[in-house]
């Protein structure tokens, strides 16, 4: 093959001809993820402050105490949600983007050029459907907390927290179950939907999965603000800055 | 009407430099309807492909404004005003003259990968099987997804990595409901895969809508994966002995 | 002079759906084979075809049969079909189809898992085989992928420019590749012409770029002949807004799935005109139906009329027409799901062309085989929806084995004649070498707007006239051109060669028409509004002698009993 000639001269970092604002979308996800993982992090190594009268704070959930663990609780489980978002098909892309700049926008010169792609290393990024099984465990777990935060010292209530338990673990679920690796268990791995054992309802279970996937980016952001909204919640509760606000 | 100057790179291979257009604009106006008026009055030697103008032949690639875009479909109305329109080829490819690239690395690809082989006992086909690979074989073969995929722009791994427009093509094959080829070894092996960040550009400039990373790039990675990464599946294809 | 030269059984000139389907027919027979594609591979005009392919399947109307398709053919082409030709097609277009879906094509369905037929103009039961409205895409794909892995070699972007002869059989070709503009040759046995039409030759037309009647002329100047040239078909529903869209092809399958044609009163005009068909009218008929509208003042604002799906539900349109809501919402701002379209007719299909044998496709000259629309006697007088992509693959077959047998007993190669050859090269190098202001860009816009307007949808003795005349003095400007630039990829020097073909194609369409003095099918005379008996037994013919066109005419091929019985119990 010959040589590319290159007649723009795309050869350094941010070099296009785009007239646009393409900056805009990877700085905005640089600056929000990096809030975030900071958030938790903080939020992870304070071992306080993760629950308010019913409600357990979702960096916390499931809550697992042990003797022999010298940390807090929250990295027994926070692994399994980390991972699942780490190599989730959408965050891959908004970091790779922003953070590796392969690319930061589309049709826009590149800083450096070693590029391996998913491979060597990356490879890992296949074991997305592990973390998936994890995350729908510790979903059950979310659930079971959303449950728990109707019961006000053994009577059934609800209060503002409540709510914000309850929009998280939708969000959560939404996000979950609208995973490319989901959509591939559930029917995207058949061939012949008419000739497969249950194809049908594969089929069908196929669509309905493949049509809240193909908003998997807004799920998957809504539910990280509504995860950090959700722990900011209780924290402040716990700490008591603010009241919970009894609905009934 | 007023003139909008159009920026048009003229040049071949050895190089070349943008040369300034003044072009009468009507109503409804695509790039393609400017530049074959320069073609008609100003220059006509201007080297451009197109075929049908209609968005259905993909044809007339090329960088407007420094997005991959085909001509036929960008209105000038949908671009910045008051401000000159340039028109480049497209990057990734070699150019020949003008707007015109070499494409045939694309040809080559096509040629390399392991053809449609049916079941031969006469089944039945149902709307099921065949929605999700129809939305594949709306490619019209435009190139643009090459163009803007960073691993070919960037990178220039045009030796060990196919491109979006074939893992679109290898994902009808594989999903077709009729077909018995086993492509895992070819696609996790020859196609550069892996190469692939799902950065979604390619989703972004396809003229036809198809969902190129959700639809065609991501379900061939998660084969891949049931295939090479899942212990899991192979333990138990082991215990069971399914496949 | 040496030329890059590449040696071949069987020389394919064209890539379309007629081309593709006749090289890997020939390669399947074991012979080498070439394909040379004016543009890239896979961009032909096929592509363009929408609505989908006709062929008696049963699928949807179970009384569907190939005599019923077979009839209405002959109904749709006014009885001046070549009835050989129209009777393998109704008998084999199903098999070709079902080959097409084995060698992975994916048509529509239907609920019991067979290809989906839906309704289209002129024919009698549901029978166009569809992929929503990109039929013709899916068709090429497959086929270019059929003989991409058939080990045939394509040529991309190269133009012949002049087939050569040995004696009085085909010898070779010679071409140029538009990259950098040099010769080649080829040697081959056979060659067998799949250019299609050559709508550029009007202004408002729903062709590409490269349609432009190359294998017309090239078999015309070869010595062969051509049939039934002033038989153009427009077609009823090309855009008629924005300007720079004028003409692209709005799919017969609008009206096929409901679509509704109305003018600026708001009256389904088509119960004035053919109240049994209304809107599937057959398009000739249609087509003058939408002009006499407009030019009676009932017109839409941009003088087409109105064609309405909005009554279907919008995600239904969007199912079976998705190109359609794609062109219409990106191009022109129109929902078609909402509001209705603006359409007038475009000039769309020639069913003139190369006369063929309807077994193999082969012309009257030795070792020259055609296929698809550059072929003439199909479609008669007007061609039916659906039944031009059924024409390629059932011909493009017939071709490909008609010119596989023909090479096949040919021992040896026949011979280059040099000096021929150093001729043709020369012709097409010399408008670099000459000086003036003839631009032909211009003489291009000269001889749309003059077919347009005097060799158009309704023509008349005098403007027939006044074309020709036309012609003959853009043919003195064109051989005058001159042509800036280098020889690399310089689209003006293409335009030179595309446009004697085209010129010739109109000469002959024009001379054609002249002769034809009856109202028929496509052709339209004012001043012989009717059908005449006389004329419907006649073939007018055009080739060449002594270097200039000769227009004759030959008797329509007389039909067997059984199949005259049959259009009768079919009336």
């Amino acid at each position: 093959m010959e040589k590319t000639v290159a007649p723009a001269a795309m050869v350094k970092f941010g070099t296009t001809q785009r007239k646009d604002a393409w900056w805009a979308a990877p700085t905005a996800t640089v600056a929000v993820l990096t809030l975030f993982v900071i958030y938790s992090m903080v939020r992870a190594f304070e071992n306080n402050y993760y629950i308010a009268g019913p409600y357990l704070s979702p960096f916390y959930s499931p809550l697992l105490l042990f003797d022999w663990w010298p940390l807090s609780p929250a990295f027994l489980i926070l692994w399994a949600p980390a991972g699942f978002r780490f190599t989730c098909y959408y965050y891959r892309k908004a970091y790779y983007r922003a953070y590796a700049a392969h690319p930061f926008a589309c049709a826009v010169g590149e800083p450096h050029r070693d590029y391996q792609g998913e491979t060597k290393l990356f490879l890992f990024q296949n074991l997305h459907r592990f973390f998936l099984y994890a995350a729908v465990v510790v979903l059950f777990f979310l659930w079971h907390d959303v449950i728990k935060a109707f019961s006000f010292g053994g009577h059934f209530g609800m209060g503002f927290g409540t709510l914000v338990l309850l929009v998280n673990t939708v969000l959560l679920s939404g996000y979950t179950f609208s995973c490319h690796s989901f959509r591939h268990f559930v029917g995207g791995n058949v061939d012949c939907f008419s000739c497969a054992k249950a194809g049908r309802v594969r089929f069908k279970l196929w669509k309905g999965v493949s049509s809240i996937n193909e908003h998997h980016m807004l799920w998957a952001w809504t539910s990280l603000f509504a995860v950090m909204a959700a722990d900011l919640y209780v924290r402040l509760v716990a700490c008591g800055a603010i009241h919970d606000l009894r609905i009934f | 009407m007023p003139d909008v100057t159009f920026k048009v790179f003229r040049g071949d291979a050895k190089g070349g430099q943008a040369i300034d257009y003044p072009v009468p604009i009507a109503p409804g106006m695509v790039v393609l309807d400017a530049l074959h008026y320069i073609q008609g009055y100003l220059a006509p030697d201007l080297a451009v492909r197109w075929n049908c103008k209609a968005a259905k032949c993909g044809s007339c690639s090329a960088e407007v404004n420094g997005k991959p875009a085909l001509m036929c479909k960008t209105r000038l109305d949908s671009l910045p005003t008051g401000r000159p329109i340039t028109v480049y080829p497209m990057k990734t490819f070699p150019v020949i003259k003008d707007l015109v690239c070499d494409v045939s690395w694309n040809y080559d690809v096509n040629k390399k990968i392991p053809p449609y082989r049916p079941a031969k006992d006469g089944r039945k086909i149902y709307q099921e099987d065949v929605d999700r690979v129809q939305e594949f074989r709306k490619c019209i073969e435009c190139f643009l997804c090459q163009d803007v995929c960073h691993v070919l722009r960037e990178h220039e791994k045009k030796a060990e990595f196919a491109g979006p427009r074939f893992f679109v093509r290898l994902a009808g094959l594989e999903m077709h409901p009729n077909d018995i080829t086993d492509r895992s070894e070819f696609l996790k092996n020859s196609s550069g895969l892996g190469l692939c960040n799902i950065t979604k550009c390619c989703t972004e400039v396809c003229p036809e809508e198809i969902h190129i990373t959700d639809n065609a790039i991501i379900p061939l990675k998660e084969r891949v994966a049931d295939r090479f990464f899942d212990p899991l599946r192979w333990v138990f294809a082991k215990i069971f002995g399914r496949k | 002079m040496n030329y890059e030269t590449h040696e071949h059984d069987v020389l394919v000139i064209g890539a379309g759906g007629a081309g593709l389907r006749a090289a890997v027919e020939v390669s399947a027979k074991g012979l080498s084979v070439g394909v040379v594609s004016k543009s890239l591979l896979g961009k032909a005009h096929t592509v363009m075809a929408e609505g989908g392919i006709a062929a008696a399947m049963a699928n949807v109307d179970a009384k569907d049969s190939w005599q019923t398709h077979f009839s209405d053919t002959m109904k749709g082409g006014k009885f001046l079909n070549n009835w050989r030709m129209a009777q393998l097609h109704a008998q084999e277009s199903p098999d070709r189809i079902r080959e097409l879906e084995d060698w992975g094509a994916l048509f529509d369905r239907t609920p019991d898992g067979e290809i989906l037929q839906r309704a289209f103009g002129g024919h009698t039961y549901k029978r166009l085989c569809h992929v929503g409205d990109r039929t013709g895409l899916e068709m090429i794909r497959t086929l270019q992928d059929k003989g991409v892995h058939s080990g045939i070699d394509v040529y991309m972007e190269l133009t012949i420019f002049r087939l050569l002869k040995d004696g009085g059989k085909i010898a070779g070709a010679i071409g140029y590749w538009r990259k950098t503009g040099e010769f080649v040759v080829f040697k081959t046995k056979a060659i067998v012409l799949a250019t299609g039409g050559g709508g550029k030759a009007y202004q408002i037309t729903s062709n590409s770029w490269e349609c432009t009647g190359d294998g017309h002329a090239l078999a015309y100047e070869a010595g062969a002949e051509l049939i039934d040239m002033e038989f153009f078909q427009f077609h009823p529903t090309g855009m008629v807004w924005p300007p720079g869209v004028k003409g692209l092809l709005v799919t017969e399958g609008v009206r096929g799935e409901g679509g509704l044609l109305t003018n600026n009163k708001k009256e389904r005009f088509m119960q004035r005109y053919d109240p049994k068909m209304m809107e599937l009218s057959t398009r000739d008929m249609v087509a003058r139906s939408i002009y006499t509208e407009v030019k009676e003042g009932r017109g839409s604002p941009h003088g087409g009329v109105f064609l309405d799906i909005s009554h279907l539900a919008a995600e239904r349109v969007k199912k079976k027409l998705p190109s359609m809501y794609h062109q219409f919402k990106e191009l022109a701002d129109v929902d078609i799901t909402r509001e209705p379209m603006e359409v007038g007719p475009t000039a769309h299909y020639m069913m003139g062309g190369v006369r063929v044998d309807a077994e193999t496709g082969a012309s009257t000259i030795p070792g020259l085989f055609a296929c698809g629309e550059v072929t003439g006697g199909m479609h008669g007088a007007n061609r039916l929806g659906g039944n031009s992509l059924s024409d390629l693959v059932v011909f493009g077959r017939r071709a490909g084995m008609g010119a596989a047998e023909y090479a096949r007993k040919l021992n040896s190669f026949p011979l280059l004649d040099q000096g021929e050859l150093e001729k043709a090269a020369k012709d097409m190098e010399t408008p670099f070498q000459r000086s003036g202001d003839e631009n032909p860009y211009q003489i291009h816009r000269e001889l749309q707007e003059s077919m347009q307007s005097l060799v158009g949808i309704f023509r008349m003795e005098e403007d027939l006239k006044k074309g020709i005349n036309k012609i003959e003095e853009l043919k003195h400007r064109a051989a005058k051109l001159a042509v800036k630039g280098e020889r690399t990829y310089n689209p003006g020097w293409h335009l030179v060669g595309d446009l004697k073909s085209l010129l010739t194609v109109s000469e002959a369409v024009a001379n054609a028409a002249l002769t034809r003095k009856e109202s028929r099918g496509a052709h339209s005379r004012i001043d012989y509004p009717n059908m005449d008996e006389k004329f419907g037994k006649l073939n007018v013919v055009v080739s060449r002698k002594n270097g200039e066109m000769n227009i004759s005419t030959s008797p329509v091929p007389e039909m067997p009993e059984e199949l005259k019985r049959l259009l009768a119990e079919n009336k």
